[in-house]
């Protein structure tokens, strides 16, 4: 099989059309591609298709075949069945560009039961003073974004394969290195939800006998999403050291066993983390003990233990307690759209730094079911936590695990059956292949807190291949004047932003008030863009 | 709703000015009791824009208090009662051109009217009139 990458490619910053044809990498040209298909992917490119944009202009690289997918994982582990509801405004709609209807009106009006209208009416209403802050069921989220997948033939731009590398290309635009699937076809699925996709052959697009394919394209988007689980190095060693995957798990890896396990027989379990998931964690763990008669003892550990409301000032406070600090969103909402968003779209390097720090650490939501059972816990006994630097985890006696951890009291030693890691996603973004080969050849650099540096525009600082540009949206770009970047709604404002900017270089039309109300006539009629 | 102080003021104006306009025009010819006439309710409805320069001073300071720097939905509904008793004052203390006579009910009626139609506007429709301007802080230009 010909057709690969030779050191000449590997060694050159910029690329010509004949060093690539010399390798014997085919070229396929199209507009633009966006790599990694994820929601990222998806969200501009239903921004560019109601714009106007046609389907054969857009390719978009991935291995997933169905958008959600990777974040459909990613939230069934971590907790979150399909009729559970995501940690998401009631807006953030990332199948439908304006917002509304709102999931919660969307809710309301196919409800069968009057109290299924009123109830997310009701609550997006109330909340966040009467009631909690409305979020959508994710099956419903995925349904909605198969639902519009559909409409604007997100099929027919799918290529399977895995982006190796994205390098300029002399003359102008990018050249996209794709490593084509190992059974021989970038196959464009059929879209189905939940069930395994279809497959139909697309002839124009049949994988020809070589490792690599090249799309030369004037525009490139990356939304490639987090490189990984994140593991703490106290974790990483232990199961390294030990070979032992099932006691100490991350929550965001597959871990049913240890659920499965603490119904059958009573034990310990320590919960790290205090975010959103390890919330979901103990929710799934409480309803255990609720409903299939569990009988575990949770040891929470925090690392900083939030004691009441904090901040720097009367004007930037925010709630917390038990532990935990609290907002309905993984950022305060203004930076979607109000005063947060406009201001940290004026600040440079350390200022900017510190707005982020401000508004950013770790905090879950202040759900009341959360509340009533974590106070129930404490209350009978079952829930307890404990607040320090784990120095290291070692095994105990019976099958035990034994964390050991610095307290302002002296070293302490946690005895349990599982230890489950909630503490987050890899975000160097160094970890990421495409990223790490942008930053190493292409001139993209690091924004202040060290992640992909980008413009206004989300486009990509230093990459600029003229008359081509280079864009990434999502968690590899957080630290830019936009902080939500790593959200459905966040999602949706990078797409617009870059579509308006690709607009201004003349690829496709900036969305007007006229075509932005014609299109919407057409998404509520489930009418093709 | 995450609004700016610039956000809100233009967004109050505009609404105003389309929806407000043309809900007056509607729901006046069918107005209760004595003293409604178009005078008067746009003499109303200028005062709610021009009172409602003021208002949105002190909900964009009130907001200053809130961590997430967000107006919910249910508060931009709420602050009807406020800005609809104010105007009532002032209409009834004759500072509002034409309406000094209205009555009561009259006066409810169409303010409820506009009130809750600039409102649903401004959570549905506006996104989509105007597509960046949930992005912008509720700005339209």
């Amino acid at each position: 099989m010909g057709g690969d990458l030779t050191p000449a490619l590997l060694a050159a910053p910029v690329w010509t059309d004949a060093m690539v044809a010399a390798a014997g990498i085919p070229i396929r040209d199209v507009e633009l591609v966006t790599v990694g298909g994820g929601i990222g992917s998806f969200v501009l490119v239903d921004q560019l298709r109601i714009a106007g944009l046609p389907a054969s202009a857009i390719r978009v690289l991935s291995t997933i075949d169905q958008p959600w997918q990777t974040y459909q994982y990613l939230t069934r582990v971590s907790q979150i069945p399909e009729h559970e509801r995501i940690r998401s405004d009631s807006a953030s709609t990332p199948d439908n560009i304006w917002g509304f209807p709102s999931y919660a009106v969307r809710e309301a009006f196919t409800a069968s039961t009057l109290r299924g209208f009123t109830r997310p009416l009701w609550q997006v209403l109330t909340e966040p003073v009467l009631s909690d802050y409305y979020t959508p069921r994710v099956g419903t989220v995925f349904a909605s974004m198969a639902r519009e997948a559909a409409r604007i033939d997100w099929p027919s731009m799918l290529v399977r394969g895995q982006v190796r590398m994205v390098r300029r290309r002399a003359g102008g635009g990018y050249l996209t290195i794709l490593t084509p699937p190992a059974d021989g076809s970038e196959s464009m699925p059929t879209l189905r939800l939940g069930s395994a996709p279809r497959r139909t052959a697309a002839p124009a697009e049949l994988a020809p006998a070589t490792r690599r394919i090249a799309y030369r394209s004037r525009f490139v988007h990356l939304a490639v999403g987090y490189p990984g689980l994140r593991f703490l190095p106290d974790l990483q060693e232990y199961r390294a050291r030990h070979g032992d995957v099932r006691r100490v798990v991350n929550a965001y890896e597959p871990h049913e066993h240890v659920y499965d396990e603490l119904v059958r027989h009573p034990a310990t379990v320590v919960v790290r983390g205090a975010g959103i998931v390890a919330s979901r964690i103990l929710n799934r763990l409480i309803n255990d003990r609720d409903r299939q008669g569990a009988r575990t003892h949770i040891v929470h550990l925090f690392r900083t233990y939030v004691r009441g409301a904090h901040g720097p000032s009367v004007f930037m406070r925010r709630r917390g307690g038990d532990g935990w600090a609290y907002q309905g969103f993984n950022y305060p909402k203004s930076v979607w759209g109000g005063q947060l968003k406009a201001r940290m779209r004026e600040l440079e390097g350390a200022e900017r730094r510190a707005l982020y720090d401000a508004i950013g650490g770790t905090n879950t939501p202040r759900r009341r079911v959360w509340q009533e059972q974590l106070a129930r816990g404490r209350r009978e006994g079952w829930y307890t936590t404990h607040v320090g630097e784990v120095h290291t985890l070692e095994p105990g006696p019976d099958g035990t695990v034994v964390t050991r951890m610095r307290t302002a009291d002296g070293m302490l030693e946690v005895p349990a059956a599982y230890v489950i890691d909630a503490t987050g996603l890899i975000a160097d973004i160094r970890e990421h292949r495409v990223l790490a080969d942008l930053l190493d050849h292409s001139g993209a650099g690091h924004n202040p807190l060290g992640r992909l540096d980008v413009e206004r525009t989300f486009e990509v600082r230093g990459t600029r291949s003229d008359p081509g540009r280079l864009y990434a949206s999502g968690a590899a770009t957080l630290g830019g004047y936009f902080p939500g970047v790593d959200t459905f709604l966040g999602l949706q404002i990078a797409a617009q932003e870059i579509a308006d900017d690709l607009a201004s270089v003349g690829f496709g039309q900036r969305l007007d008030s006229r075509r932005s109300v014609t299109q919407w006539v057409r998404w509520m009629r489930n009418q093709p863009v | 709703m995450v609004p700016t102080l610039g956000g809100r003021v233009q967004t109050r104006l505009f609404l105003l000015a389309t929806v407000g306009v043309v809900l007056t025009v509607l729901v006046v010819p069918v107005l209760p009791g004595a003293g409604a006439d178009y005078g008067g309710a746009f003499g109303v409805l200028v005062a709610v824009a021009v009172l409602g320069v003021g208002w949105e001073l002190i909900y964009h300071g009130l907001q200053q208090f809130r961590w997430e720097k967000d107006w919910p939905t249910g508060f931009g509904l709420v602050t009807g009662v406020n800005e609809g008793l104010l105007t009532w004052l002032a209409a009834r203390g004759g500072l509002v051109p034409g309406a000094g006579g209205v009555a009561s009910s009259a006066f409810a009626m169409h303010f409820a009217v506009v009130w809750l139609g600039v409102w649903l506007c401004a959570n549905g429709p506006l996104r989509v009139a105007v597509p960046r301007w949930r992005f912008h802080g509720g700005r339209l230009w």
